[in-house]
């Protein structure tokens, strides 16, 4: 606190350099703060960057960041936006679109996916910064060759089941986010999605019955861990771990956590590309990440675009990706040796972001992802000629901002 | 204020009596100042009342008919009673409601019963009776966030003791039994304060009305429903109000237990998400506007219920 008043009293008096307030989730991994002392010593005396650490779930950072922008609060400079926030925050006239060489260099080699979620009515109003998707992961001891569908993976599940052996699959299931990913990633893997191109109506349709009833063979089939109602993805990492399933559909962070923890297990644990809803058409999984946007309310917009370039160059992506673990947005790191210790799995990871599916694109979204989750969780009490019935009135009711959540 | 109306009634008796029985008579000057001062030494404490209660009532019912979500500023505007419409179709305002109604019920009839034993302990315990009083105040002395986190903690398999007592079961994953853990939580909780609130209703009890009733031949059962019970009315009619009231507000334990899920969540729970993750200002204040309306509906049947025992019913003329 009296640091950033000093802070601040220096900037007023122009003496020295600005101060720039970046507003990001927490990091654990330290990743984040090397990455804003390094870019704040980078800047030759024009700025520094202060990291302030937004709550860990992300519903609060996003709660916490719509009511200062409300406010119009000039203290944030930058944010680190989740990918499903950029038209919620653009539409609102929170953040200042990128144009001009700024809007080049962040395009430049820039995975597509990860940029179709940082533009909003062809605006780019973010920048990619890092990005995420889910494999297949397997324990080679029980499966010699992975799955590549769905159907397959359940049936060697019930085959499993039958001999006596370890056999869940484990995905996420609570009613949560979580859970709107896994069906957004099933619906378009089935050549479906959410909304029409013009993000305006609601599609689902055909590939959301395909969807809805693969998820529900596998909530009732031996397949299913008994807790899939509530699982979130360290639910899912810790059964695994814990030796009581053979598949698991997660992010990338389940690899170095079975290393450290389990390391008897951790001889059998291997990926494959995440398995296809319909036979011949690659999966197209659901892209994760953060993207940094500069704040319609800072007072120093074109430090604030520098900085954020710094905060996802090169350099600052390998070291969040080697240290703190998260998939760069560059595709040019994919191929840097640098990252292959940490990702051995680098190839099928960039494989599925170039594949990958972008979440609906809405201002509307949070509502919607809520009416989702509710639906389609506790994923056993699935109809899917209902469920899809009851989806299309609720994503309809979000898209005029109608009615509850609950 | 009855001596400024007495002071009035000295200065002007010939016009106080029959003709003109619905109309005031003219205040003497010393009469005047004195209401004068009256108000004024009221005054901090309505301006107070105003800016904390008042403006805040006012500001949500003003919100209310609107069309607000902080994440949509454009397309702010009146509505008028849209919102209300919007709450009171949906299914999910009646199964907050239903859930709400469930807890209170429950939770305040349980309250109630244990409360009662446990004040009737205080009282006529001979010995030790501080050290009982202490230990019986103890769960409400405990933040009730944290006492809810311990429950949570009981009841996750494989980490919890109560959930290993019951072969590892994971309760909070299911509407009914999640349902019977906040209202156990709730309990808990607030009979310790239940049983303070009939301790002092006990104390009010002549003694020698028991002990009449002992020589005339009443059975336990008759002293306490023909005579504790009813000179007890007004403190149990508190006792009630407050509870019921307090409990049809439930948040904390839903909040940390079952964030909700599962069909858990109470009309507390609704307005918050909606006001919060929704970012909807105008439906979030609809609901809290009706949870008001709901809790004062409860208090006047209450009042009106229990008639000349409820507190302040002697006092008004």
């Amino acid at each position: 606190m009296f640091s950033s008043m000093l802070a601040a009293c220096g900037t007023s008096a122009n003496a020295g350099p600005v101060t720039l307030n970046f507003y990001a989730a927490p990091d654990v991994s330290g990743a984040t703060a090397k990455v804003v002392t390094a870019c704040g010593a980078q800047s030759h005396g024009k700025y520094t960057i202060s990291y302030q650490v937004l709550p860990l779930a992300s519903d609060q950072q996003r709660q916490q960041l719509i009511r200062r922008l409300a406010a119009r609060d000039n203290s944030i400079d930058i944010m680190g936006l989740d990918v499903t926030w950029e038209p919620e925050f653009a539409e609102a006239g929170w953040v200042v679109p990128w144009t001009g060489s700024y809007e080049q260099q962040a395009e430049a080699g820039t995975l597509k996916p990860a940029l179709e979620t940082a533009i909003w009515h062809n605006q780019l109003v973010a920048v990619p910064d890092n990005s995420n998707t889910q494999l297949l992961w397997y324990r080679s001891d029980l499966v010699e060759t992975p799955p590549t569908t769905w159907a397959q993976m359940i049936n060697d599940s019930i085959q499993l089941a039958r001999e006596g052996k370890p056999h869940y699959i484990e995905i996420q299931g609570a009613q949560y986010e979580g859970v709107t990913v896994w069906f957004n990633t099933m619906l378009a893997s089935a050549g479906g999605s959410v909304l029409t191109p013009d993000t305006e109506h609601v599609s689902l349709g055909a590939p959301a019955l395909t969807a809805l009833s693969m998820i529900k063979r596998l909530a009732t089939s031996a397949g299913a861990d008994p807790s899939l109602g509530v699982q979130q993805e360290n639910q899912n990492r810790l059964a695994m771990e814990a030796g009581t399933a053979a598949f698991e559909l997660n992010y990338p962070f389940v690899y170095p956590s079975m290393k450290a923890d389990k390391p008897t297990l951790f001889k059998y644990f291997k990926w494959a590309p995440y398995p296809e809803v319909v036979p011949g058409q690659p999966a197209h999984v659901t892209i994760g990440g953060t993207d940094l946007a500069v704040s319609a309310y800072s007072r120093y917009p074109k430090l604030d675009f520098q900085a954020a370039l710094c905060l996802r160059d090169q350099a600052s992506q390998l070291e969040s990706a080697t240290v703190g673990g998260l998939p760069p947005t560059l595709a040019s790191l994919y191929s840097d040796p640098a990252m292959f210790p940490d990702y051995p799995f680098h190839a099928d990871i960039l494989r599925g972001l170039e594949t990958a599916s972008v979440r609906p694109e809405t201002p509307a979204y949070q509502v919607l992802s809520i009416d989702i989750s509710h639906l389609v969780s506790p994923p056993g009490g699935i109809n899917p000629v209902s469920t899809e019935k009851s989806l299309v009135g609720e994503v309809n009711n979000a898209l005029q901002d109608k009615g509850l959540i609950p | 204020m009855s001596t400024s109306t007495e002071a009035a009634a000295v200065a002007a008796p010939s016009e106080a009596p029959t003709s003109h029985r619905h109309k005031k008579p003219p205040l003497s000057e010393g009469a005047r100042a004195d209401r004068k001062l009256a108000f004024l030494l009221c005054a901090p404490a309505v301006i107070v009342m105003i800016a904390v209660a008042a403006y805040p009532i006012g500001y949500a019912v003003y919100l209310s008919l609107q069309k607000y979500n902080l994440a949509f500023p454009n397309a702010v505007k009146f509505v008028g009673l849209d919102n209300y419409g919007a709450v009171l179709t949906s299914a999910y305002w009646w199964q907050a409601l239903k859930v709400t109604v469930i807890i209170t019920v429950f939770s305040v009839l349980f309250e109630l019963v244990i409360g009662m034993a446990l004040a009737e302990l205080m009282f006529r315990t001979l010995f030790g009776r501080g050290l009982i009083r202490t230990i019986a105040l103890i769960p409400y002395g405990i933040v009730t966030v944290a006492a809810a986190y311990g429950w949570l903690y009981a009841w996750t398999p494989n980490e919890g003791y109560l959930s290993a007592l019951f072969n590892n079961s994971a309760p909070l994953t299911s509407t009914v039994p999640s349902l019977a853990i906040i209202i156990l939580a709730e309990v808990w909780k607030t009979t310790p304060f239940m049983a303070l609130l009939l301790l002092s209703g006990l104390a009010q009890v002549p003694g020698d009305l028991e002990k009449a009733a002992r020589v005339d031949g009443a059975t336990v059962w008759q002293r306490l429903t023909r005579i504790t019970l009813p000179l007890m009315k007004s403190a149990i009619l508190v006792a009630l109000l407050f509870r019921s009231a307090d409990a049809f507000r439930i948040f904390d334990n839903i909040y940390v237990l079952t964030d909700g899920g599962n069909n858990t969540y109470s009309v507390s729970i609704l307005g918050y998400d909606n006001l919060f993750n929704a970012l909807n200002l105008g439906i979030g204040s609809a609901i809290s506007i009706l949870i008001f309306i709901c809790v004062a509906i409860m208090a006047a049947v209450f009042i009106w219920g229990f008639g000349a025992a409820a507190p302040g019913a002697n006092l008004t003329r």
